[in-house]
């Protein structure tokens, strides 16, 4: 198949390119890639006048919830919905049953990707750090690289002992893949459901403190002084001490990075006052000065990613009292509309910055090849429309899940199709 | 539009009252067992104004006592409004008394009978007589008024007014023709 | 005369009209309750479930008294101590409810916020009886109403609540609705029981008992649960009462009498001494009695509006 781009807006980060392209893709591949190019009768045509070209997009905490969890969500929904919502590719974590922590299920996660939906979407198993994600003894590191894995993490818990976490980042130094931390001081969050400030306060419910979340990292990034070849991710950063923790780390020249979800920099622990539980996850909705943190940290490149922390339920197990409710939100098909709206219409990232946080930095951090956009490589490209004005509806959802707390709200941005793998995919009509 | 006629006025609202009031000893034979109740609002100060009568004319003190019928209306979850729960004060026991139990206007009879029922339930009075200023037709429920102090023939879109010199300029009834008229409180 | 909201889930942002409203319609309640015969038809007819996921015999027993003299038909389901996961139970009792048609519901339930939960799947009209650390709205009516009853008035009244505020319900709701009705709140207590940024409540914080009873006329004191001494919150009962106990000799430093109150049941001698329970400034036992008038008033407040 040979699809015609045209007059579409190519912004690449790798290439620094920003310009009005054509683009010609026969067979998967970019065969032409310029100014003007003649139409051929063969190719589909696609107008992308007024819409943006950018490298694919990866969303690199996504759970998919398979093996074990399909009742809230399977490899081919989740990579339906990520295919919706703009992205190319996945990196899902290992919190499945059986836990990815053995070859074989490493390998049943990328094969299970290849053939749902087209293979368009790029699934990228992130292997748990531990056996069994328990936190006590390394997972097989080499042969889960060897089968596929592109990072290591216990995410959903964090790695709780020192030690171990030594040995996480001296091990998997050895394959240049990142420690994936969920970063959580445990002895401080126990029977926690949200942010502990003024709002737990009114609504006497137990807290999740801020500081929590801070000792973690510099507990970690101590660790790595000790360890410098490691290279160490923050998943879900959500406090203010925290990311100036990482900040600070950075200068100092160690490996360090971190990603933000879209709730974190969207919505703050105001949003439990009506105990709705799609305002539950961990870590929690925090405060104004957090949520002012994270932005401020994704214009100065102390977050270099954007990661929705996609995290499927079902209604009957988020309709209960909160307490009761499992942590987490669907993230896959807002991420694109919540950070347009919230960055890039609020000037806060440039388009530019923000396709790098949601494609070329990810990429960086996991190793994976960049994805360069010129004559003879393999297409991988996301298509954005940032003028559309659109409401978010949970119904409308590829994902099996619809437990998200943006059910009505006012978006602008959006991605309307995506090509990958030889297979291009429009969310709406183009 | 509105038609509104004055058919009681001052004089004749206290001569209603004397009257009544003497209609009550002499049925009663005295006022040794007697206590009256009024029924809030207009029904309360009607009530106060008989017993300084009887007081006058029997020369003992008469125990006087107020109901609020709300918990006892039957239509207090149709309404859209609702109304307003007033205290009841009885501070006597009507266990063993001949209670006269008195309203300002006697219409369906419903108000009566919720007070009936209230009454009921703080103890046993030897009987209970009704006492009505205006009785104006219309029943709904078996009661007869012992004591009226005037009939008055309506139809069902008249509308009786009953003011009072407590809570009102004068002491006079009116009879409008208007459904717009506020309906009896 | 017509509240706002047909649940009462919290006093958290209900308005002075609103507390007013209860509190004077729970004067003619305890009229009733002072005749021979307390009870009176308002509710006839009515459906009224009381569902209780953790056991409370005072409330329990005064939300049904109060259902039971306004006549309405009253049934309580208490499962505390059941094995089924309590997210099941309530959706499903939830569930339940809806398809027996029963008109009102009143829930008490160890998770904040199950009251709202439950008030947004049912028709019913909801009545919060305590939902975990968060509120007990009925309870802090009740509070209001018997300070009122005593002092004539809310504004300007200096109420100290004293013990663990962390985990309190009883602490919440009197805070929201002292502070919306004009009077000056503060409270006491060891700083592990005292919740973060509880200030931008309106309230001032207290650690030493000593300094609260020079300038307060009431004392409100809350009962310490022992888990919390297990989880590490307190040292000792002995310390706790040493230093937070409400005593007759800390309370007799005070220049004018402080009344005492207690949501009970009371642990004698470890948050509160026995004398003072018992004293002539206590008004532990009218609390009691106006509990079930302020309920009344709830009930029929929120039962015959349409």
């Amino acid at each position: 198949m040979t699809i015609h781009l045209k007059h579409g807006r190519l912004i690449d980060p790798v290439s620094g390119k920003d310009e009005t392209v054509d683009i010609l893709i026969r067979d998967g591949r970019i065969e032409k890639l310029g100014g003007q190019i003649t139409s051929e009768k063969s190719a589909q045509d696609l107008d992308l006048k007024g819409k943006i070209v950018a490298p694919g997009f990866i969303d690199m905490h996504v759970h998919l919830r398979e093996p074990g969890f399909e009742h809230k969500e399977t490899i081919e929904t989740g990579c339906a919905s990520a295919a919706a919502g703009g992205f190319t590719a996945v990196c899902c974590m290992p919190n499945t049953n059986p836990v990815i922590d053995d070859e074989s299920v490493v390998r049943y996660v990328i094969e299970r990707g290849r053939r749902v939906c087209d293979g368009i979407v790029d699934v990228y198993p992130i292997a748990a750090a531990t056996r069994g994600r328990k936190g006590e003894e390394l997972a097989p590191m080499a042969e889960l690289v060897g089968a596929g894995a592109v990072g290591f993490s216990d995410d959903g818990s964090p790695i709780s002992s020192a030690e171990i976490m030594r040995r996480a980042f001296e091990y998997s130094s050895m394959y240049k893949r990142p420690v994936i931390q969920h970063a959580e001081e445990e002895t401080l969050t126990q029977g926690g459901v949200m942010h502990e400030g003024f709002v737990s306060t009114r609504l006497g419910m137990p807290g999740i403190p801020g500081v929590a979340e801070e000792i973690m990292v510099q507990r970690d990034v101590a660790l790595l002084k000790f360890i410098r070849t490691a290279r160490y991710h923050v998943a879900h950063i959500s406090t203010k001490e925290a990311l100036a923790c990482v900040r600070a780390a950075k200068k100092e020249g160690l490996h360090v990075t971190c990603e933000v979800t879209p709730h974190h920099f969207t919505l703050t622990d105001e949003a439990v006052s009506e105990f709705d539980t799609n305002t539950k996850m961990n870590p929690p909705l925090r405060t104004k000065d957090d949520l002012l943190a994270m932005k401020e940290g994704l214009r100065d490149g102390t977050i270099v990613a954007i990661a929705t922390d996609h995290a499927p339920h079902t209604i009957d197990e988020k309709e209960v009292e909160y307490a009761a409710a499992p942590f987490g939100i669907v993230g896959l098909e807002t991420a694109i509309g919540l950070a347009y709206t919230e960055l890039v219409d609020a000037k806060y990232l440039s388009l530019f910055q923000l396709i790098e946080k949601l494609s070329t930095n990810p990429r960086r951090i996991l190793s994976l090849a960049p994805i360069r956009i010129q004559e003879g490589e393999k297409a991988n490209l996301t298509f954005l429309d940032p003028s559309i004005e659109w409401t978010v509806d949970t119904a409308s959802f590829r994902s099996k899940s619809k437990n998200s707390p943006f059910q009505g709200r006012r978006l602008k941005g959006k991605a309307v199709g995506i090509y990958n793998n030889s297979k291009f995919f429009a969310t709406s009509s183009l | 539009m509105m038609k509104k006629t004055k058919i009681i006025d001052a004089t004749g609202f206290q001569r209603a009252i004397n009257r009544l009031a003497h209609e009550i000893v002499e049925k009663e034979k005295g006022a040794e067992n007697l206590a009256v109740v009024g029924i809030r609002t207009r029904g309360d100060f009607l009530a106060r104004r008989i017993a300084a009568k009887i007081e006058e004319i029997e020369r003992r003190p008469i125990p006087v006592g107020t109901l609020d019928i709300t918990l006892y209306r039957d239509d207090l979850r149709g309404r859209l409004d609702q109304p307003q729960l007033q205290s009841t004060q009885i501070l006597f026991d009507i266990t063993g008394k001949t209670l006269v139990l008195i309203d300002d206007v006697l219409f369906t009879g419903r108000t009566i009978r919720a007070a009936l029922n209230a009454l009921m339930d703080m103890g046993r009075p030897a009987e209970i007589q009704l006492l009505v200023l205006i009785d104006r037709g219309h029943r709904e429920l078996p009661i007869k008024a012992d004591f009226v102090g005037k009939n008055v023939p309506t139809s069902m879109k008249q509308t009786i007014n009953v003011l009072m010199k407590e809570l009102d300029d004068e002491d006079a009834v009116f009879l409008s023709d208007s459904d717009e008229m506020e309906l009896k409180r | 005369m017509k509240l706002q909201n047909r649940h009462l889930l919290g006093l958290d942002g209900m308005s002075k009209e609103d507390i007013s409203a209860i509190l004077d319609t729970a004067v003619l309640f305890k009229e009733v309750l002072e005749r021979p015969i307390k009870k009176v038809p308002p509710l006839q007819g009515k459906t009224i479930v009381n569902l209780f996921f953790e056991s409370s015999t005072r409330t329990r027993i005064s939300f049904e008294l109060a259902e039971r003299r306004l006549s309405a038909d009253v049934v309580t389901f208490s499962t505390a101590g059941s094995s089924v996961s309590k997210g099941e139970t309530l959706k499903d009792t939830a569930r339940n409810i809806e398809a027996m048609k029963i008109d009102m519901v009143v829930i008490r339930h160890p998770a904040p916020g199950a009251s709202h939960f439950l008030s947004r799947v049912v028709d019913a009209n909801v009545i919060n009886a305590g939902d975990g650390g968060h509120e007990h709205p009925t309870q802090g009516l009740l509070d209001m109403f018997t300070l009122r009853d005593k002092y004539g008035r809310l504004e300007n009244l200096k109420v100290c609540i004293v013990g663990d505020i962390t985990h309190s319900r009883v602490a919440r709701s009197n805070i929201y609705g002292l502070t919306t009705m004009g009077a000056e709140v503060s409270v006491c207590g060891p700083a592990t029981l005292i919740p973060r940024d509880i200030e931008k409540l309106g309230v001032k914080v207290f650690h030493r008992l000593e300094d609260v009873v020079q300038d307060v006329d009431v004392i409100n004191v809350l009962r310490i649960q022992l888990e919390r001494q297990e989880s590490g919150l307190f040292p000792s009962l002995r310390e706790y009462h040493r230093y937070f106990g409400v005593t007759k000799e800390k309370v007799s430093k005070a220049s004018k009498p402080i009344t005492i109150m207690h949501p009970g049941p009371i642990n004698r001698d470890v948050e509160l001494s026995a004398d003072l329970a018992d004293s002539e400034h206590s008004v532990i036992l009218q609390q009691v009695t106006n509990g079930v008038a302020v309920r009344m008033a709830v009930l029929y407040l929120l039962g015959t509006s349409n």
